[in-house]
């Protein structure tokens, strides 16, 4: 996860409070978005950002999840999102964040 | 419309392992925060030979030997599979070994900052002077080199930045001000590599087609770095330099930035200058990357991989007047994505891709080929990127499907018809919708192609002024040749009176008389 983005998560769970933070992951691929979510709840786990060794255990989800999805405007979605719902590996994606999830979230 | 056409291209790549190892950011950023890293220690035995560098699939299509088509044919991983008869030189330009770049960023030096070691000013002396792109003067400017103690008295002091040809220290390259931040001989390397090898790339181009460099009336230069002064850090202007170093005597030009959708911008001013008249022959060009050399490299060593990204990319393209046979660039279905287009991929995506075929009532189904980023996936694939020109002909699938024009479960074969393979190294602006023109250009010549979409992305968050996204495509066509042309031929044919030539002559006779009754008086 880009080291800007890690500072900016950080920053925002610092002043709203972890409990009050909700990350939504845009990311194209299983891998790299179980990284994402592995960085904003364990830390960062190459070492290199703002987020490494910080645990902050937010609650995160990637835009392709049901109960995100069910949460934004049918009309908004089918804009916006249904095109890469076509494209994406949907069911890798929803396993990766979930399981990191599962395992990491405190909130 | 008068649309321009597409007259020739060249593409050419510099094996580039030593400026990996000093100058690329992911080294250097590494040697400065972690110095002792595994990665340090490991990652220069990853790097390739230049025998390998040239027989890698993907470089032997770059430069024209091979097609991207014949690319898919050949089973992956491939840099396991060597092109038996691979050749350093292509019908599209070359892959230019290290050392006799080096000589190269010399003769393109203006400032005297390259200094080169005098043994190795011979060897490449004697090298470059075989090199088709070789000019009469160079050897003036390459010059006889100096001893090694004064290349190593250079870099004692502190302000350049060494050359090295693997372990042999053939030089250095010397900051360009004492205390100006944006002449330090960091930047100048950097400046000096995009310089050079957009030499290499313009100089193929005349070459290959056989121009007359004085042809040439303007050229617009798209790379991704920039030159200047501690007061005018972008000041300019790598398209001048360029050019001079060509023979280029009559153009003027200039620089267009726009992080990776650049040179499809610069495709499409350089095809309205042409079309609207001011110009008849621009060049676009663009030299490499440096910084960008083993970018991924943390991730290639770590998967066991050879370092990939070990070559600085260039093309050169010659945008001129419509001569009724060439490819045409057709502006009437520019693709924009504009500031209020808005940033998700879907949004991105109607507007570059599928918002100028309706403009012109075309179906995406009807456009051949697409050429968008067409990074290597072999370099992506293990950073965690993907493949990243079939994510693009999936997203293309999927306006089709969502406009009705494919059922979901063809998006596969759409892919498959209307794709290519990832074949452009990863640097930046090179890959994005460019490197296919060489070959679309052929397909079309010999009938086997109708229209193919080039679409240029980038990624404007990267220079932190905004986070809007940016793309730029155009669509470009087989030359179905001049329409009034096509109606001379016919009235010739059928025996009447050449209309237009007939009046053309009338006019240029009536102000020749003029003329010389002027110069009489």
């Amino acid at each position: 996860m880009d080291l800007e983005n890690q500072a900016r998560v950080k920053e925002l769970a610092e002043k709203y409070g972890a409990e009050n933070v909700v990350v939504v992951i845009g990311g194209a691929e299983a891998e790299a978005s179980g990284l994402t979510a592995e960085t904003v709840t364990a830390g960062d786990p190459t070492y290199a950002g703002p987020l490494a060794g910080v645990q902050l255990g937010l609650s995160v989800w990637h835009i392709v999840e049901d109960d995100i999805k069910a949460e934004i405007d049918p009309a908004v979605y089918e804009d916006q999102v249904s095109m890469m719902e076509m494209v994406l590996d949907v069911d890798a994606i929803k396993e990766e964040v979930s399981t990191i999830r599962e395992q990491y979230s405190k909130y | 419309m008068d649309f321009a056409v597409v007259r020739g291209v060249s593409y050419a790549l510099v094996h580039a392992p030593s400026l990996l190892v000093h100058m690329g950011t992911t080294q250097t950023v590494e040697r400065e925060i972690n110095p002792d890293s595994e990665y340090l220690n490991q990652f220069q035995k990853h790097l390739r030979s230049y025998q390998e560098c040239v027989a890698y699939p993907t470089n032997q299509v770059y430069i024209g030997n091979m097609t991207p088509v014949q690319l898919a044919a050949v089973d992956r991983p491939w840099f396991e599979r060597p092109v038996a008869d691979a050749s350093r030189y292509g019908k599209w330009g070359e892959v230019m070994p290290e050392d006799e770049f080096y000589g190269l960023m010399r003769i393109a030096d203006s400032f005297n900052l390259v200094a080169l070691e005098e043994s190795f000013a011979k060897e490449i002396a004697a090298r470059l002077a075989e090199s088709p792109i070789w000019n009469d003067s160079d050897a003036a400017r390459l010059g006889d080199g100096m001893p090694a103690a004064e290349v190593q008295a250079i870099l004692d002091g502190g302000r350049a930045e060494p050359l090295y040809a693997g372990d042999r220290l053939v030089g250095c390259v010397k900051a360009a001000h004492e205390r100006d931040r944006a002449l330090t001989a960091h930047v100048m390397v950097e400046n000096l590599s995009t310089k050079a090898s957009g030499v290499l790339a313009l100089r193929h181009l005349i070459k290959l087609n056989g121009l007359d460099a004085g042809e040439i009336d303007y050229i617009i230069e798209c790379s991704e770095e920039s030159c200047g002064d501690m007061n005018q850090r972008g000041g300019g202007n790598f398209a001048k330099a360029i050019g001079e170093m060509a023979g280029c005597k009559s153009a003027t030009g200039s620089d267009v930035r726009g992080f990776c959708a650049a040179p499809a911008h610069a495709m499409v001013y350089a095809a309205s200058l042409v079309q609207s008249g001011v110009f008849r022959n621009v060049v676009v060009v663009a030299g490499g990357a440096t910084a960008k050399l083993g970018m991924n490299g943390r991730d290639h060593v770590k998967k066991g991989l050879p370092l990939l990204e070990d070559v600085l990319g260039a093309f050169a393209i010659l945008v001129s007047a419509n001569d009724g046979v060439n490819p045409v660039v057709r502006t009437d279905a520019v693709g924009r994505h504009t500031i209020g287009s808005g940033s998700s991929p879907q949004a991105v995506m109607t507007a570059i891709v599928l918002d100028p075929l309706e403009r012109v009532g075309l179906k995406l189904a009807e456009v051949d080929k697409y050429s968008p980023e067409m990074q290597n996936p072999e370099i992506t694939e293990p950073a965690g990127a993907g493949d990243v020109p079939k994510a693009n002909f999936k997203m293309i699938a999927a306006l089709a499907v969502k406009r009705g024009e494919i059922a979901r479960t063809d998006i596969d074969s759409f892919v498959a018809e209307h794709g290519l393979p990832g074949f452009a190294p990863t640097q930046g602006h090179v890959p994005s919708g460019v490197p296919s023109i060489g070959y679309f250009r052929d397909e079309m010549l010999a009938g086997r192609m109708r229209r193919a979409q080039i679409i240029g992305k980038g990624s404007l968050f990267l220079g932190r002024m905004t986070n809007l996204f940016d793309g730029v495509s155009f669509l470009f066509e087989k030359n179905e040749g001049k329409k009034d042309e096509e109606k001379e031929d016919k009235r010739a044919e059928a025996g009447e009176p050449e209309s237009r030539g007939e009046l053309r002559k009338i006019m240029a006779d009536a102000l020749r008389e003029v003329a010389q009754s002027l110069v009489k008086e």
